[in-house]
């Protein structure tokens, strides 16, 4: 009788029947848009395999007849930017100098920064902490004439050094407000602990604050190597030529001086500069969604 | 080994003062309990005394030695919070050796203290354990022996027991209690638990507001509070108060009737009665003829609550509700009226104006 009722109803065939189309139109929808979404890195990646003969023929949108790694080695050592021809590569290492050392020492002040803001306060930080939160919302454009005469006054224009410098100031902002909210959850009692037991403020930090940040490290981290790597507003005004960042680099490359566009290059050169950010993503993004919403102690 | 002594101690945040200035004084190897409801200022206190917080006036003494102004870490205290705090990245044997390694003890001296701490209080299995491995009884434990190890003049304990389960809490209880007594240090204690305070102390400080109501021993504070605050917040049920006037023979309760008492020589005019639960007896139990001073009256029982080793009855009397707590086999049912006799011997009598005991 209950068998009957569990395979026999009319009602929850129907019932299964709607459930059915529902997920269908939903996922249908779903792939459509992700196809949508994933389209232009397709062509992207497609095109760098291609020769530019085929390009020519064949259309920039299409599948692939040939297959040839010139456009990656030719993007990479040998073509022509900015006058100089010596592709991508010097570009792609002044990012990595940039990225690299701002992105450590950003991280680190904001972790500093963020354990006196919520572990030593003092008359006054709450304000000083609101100041340094104005920095997270202010443009950077805004920045840009101040930093040119800056780094013109320090003997730092047109320097990859000049614009790591940029960059560690320009993300304290952001790294302090995520160091900061983050141990703002570490209960007081634990630094009152260690401050009996005699340790000092740099002791506390680095033995007891330090290795409970991983998470927040992290995030703040990816978010800081992304956010100075792909940076570009600044890397196209501060640097020019040799010194440009390679975010800097695909601009002079897609407004090239040669009469034909070589989208072959273009999409590797393309590719090669979104590589990076791409691989930290790919291998900490699990952990950047963990530490974003995960408190310090449970 | 030291003594305690804060004089006129005070501490304000910008306009507003938490503590109006305390002072209390522990004899060596004295365990001093802070009691009060939260906001009470005994937290501050005993971060003032730990040198957490500034004071903002008066002075702390620990032993012979004035330490306003000295750092936590060169006070010889060790503390015990109730969050225990204790570090989540490190082991247990880390996290009881931190104190020494900061302050660079040898590390053939600190294996030794860890030891001779692990056995004592017998944690030996958990000491490579982290703190997020260990039960909340566990990390008590462990708590207490990063303080231990120090071995320090002055034990504080900020609500140790307060995140245990009401079993653990008490066998917890026991064991500090034998603690100290082995330990003999002084130590000054914080709990909003009335219970805590009368057990384990030798002397009690019940504050409330910032001020210092009563200092004295467990049994004073009981039975003789200072003021309504301390007679209504230690013990539980609370004592009944009962607002009278000293008339001819007795007291004139605002019902009517005239409990006899002989008050206190100069007395008059409006007094408030108090009378703990355990000393309002019914009339038919038999322990009453050892009472030589009883006054009785009846009341409408309203309530009955059995715990099994006694009962709690809540009566009316006149438009007054008052508590009993009764012999489970002499309790009344909730409905009936029943002839009470109130001990007079063990009541007390609190100035309406002032709120102090007379």
């Amino acid at each position: 009788m209950a068998d009957a009722i569990l395979t026999d109803d009319p009602e929850a065939r129907r019932a299964a029947r709607t459930w059915m189309i529902n997920r269908v139109v939903i996922y249908g929808l779903l792939g459509l848009f992700a196809v949508i979404y994933l389209l232009p890195l397709f062509v992207v990646i497609m095109n760098s395999f291609r020769t530019i003969e085929e390009i020519a023929q064949n259309g920039l949108i299409n599948v692939p007849r040939s297959l040839t790694l010139n456009a990656w080695s030719e993007a990479w050592s040998t073509y022509c930017i900015n006058g100089a021809c010596e592709g991508m590569k010097r570009n792609f290492y002044n990012s990595l100098y940039m990225t690299i050392p701002a992105t450590i020492i950003s991280t680190l002040l904001g972790a500093i920064n963020g354990y006196i803001l919520s572990k030593w306060r003092f008359r006054g930080s709450e304000v000083l902490f609101t100041c340094m939160l104005f920095g997270v919302f202010i443009p950077g454009q805004l920045a840009l004439l101040p930093w040119a005469y800056l780094l013109g006054q320090l003997g730092l224009q047109n320097s990859i050094t000049g614009l790591a410098l940029v960059h560690i100031i320009q993300g304290i902002s952001f790294t302090t407000l995520f160091c900061r909210n983050f141990y703002v959850s570490i209960p007081d009692d634990l630094i009152k602990a260690a401050r009996i037991d005699g340790a000092g403020f740099w002791r506390i930090f680095y033995k007891i604050v330090l290795p409970i940040s991983p998470p927040i490290l992290i995030v703040t981290v990816i978010w800081q190597f992304t956010g100075i790597w792909n940076e570009f507003l600044f890397g196209v005004v501060l640097t020019s030529g040799k010194e440009q960042p390679i975010t800097a680099a695909l601009v002079a490359l897609a407004a090239g001086e040669q009469n034909v566009r070589n989208y072959g290059v273009m999409s590797a050169g393309v590719l090669i500069g979104a590589l990076p950010p791409l691989l930290i993503y790919f291998f900490g993004g699990k952990y950047f969604v963990r530490g974003l919403t995960q408190g310090a102690v449970k | 080994m030291a003594t305690l002594t804060i004089r006129n101690a005070k501490k304000s945040y910008g306009a507003v003062e938490v503590l109006k200035g305390v002072t209390l004084e522990a004899e060596d190897g004295e365990f001093i309990a802070l009691v009060g409801p939260s906001g009470c200022g005994k937290s501050t206190l005993l971060n003032m005394i730990a040198g957490l917080e500034k004071v903002t006036s008066g002075e702390i003494w620990i032993g012979d030695r004035m330490v306003n102004s000295v750092p936590p870490k060169d006070r010889d205290i060790a503390m015990v919070f109730q969050s225990y705090a204790l570090y989540p990245t490190m082991s247990v044997r880390e996290n009881i050796t931190f104190g020494m390694e900061s302050r660079g003890v040898p590390k053939a001296e600190q294996n030794a203290a860890v030891d001779r701490v692990a056995a004592f209080l017998q944690i030996e299995p958990l000491l490579k354990r982290k703190p997020g491995q260990l039960s909340g009884g566990q990390r008590q434990r462990v708590a207490m022996g990063r303080a231990l190890v120090r071995d320090p003049s002055l034990f504080l304990f900020d609500e140790p027991l307060s995140n245990l389960d009401a079993k653990l809490r008490v066998e917890m209880r026991t064991e500090i209690k034998k603690l100290h007594a082995k330990v003999g240090k002084t130590t000054v204690y914080v709990t909003h638990d009335q219970v805590e305070a009368m057990t384990l102390a030798s002397r009690i400080a019940v504050m409330y507001k910032g001020e210092l109501q009563q200092f004295d021993k467990p049994a004073a504070v009981y039975s003789r509070p200072a003021n309504l605050f301390v007679a209504g917040f230690m013990g539980s049920p609370s004592m009944n108060f009962l607002p009278g006037t000293i008339a001819e023979g007795g007291i004139r309760l605002d019902d009517g009737t005239v409990l006899p008492m002989a008050p206190p020589a100069g007395v008059s005019g409006n007094v408030i009665l108090g009378v703990r639960p355990e000393h309002i007896h019914p009339t038919h139990d038999e322990s009453l003829a050892r009472r030589r001073n009883v006054a009785k009256v009846s009341a409408a029982v309203e309530v009955v609550e059995p715990t099994g080793a006694e009962t709690i009855v809540v009566m009316r009397l006149g438009e007054r509700e008052i508590t009993g707590r009764f012999a489970p086999d002499l309790a009344p049912a909730a409905g009936q009226t029943v002839e009470l006799a109130f001990d007079m011997d063990h009541a007390c009598l609190f100035d309406p104006k002032t709120e102090k005991l007379i």
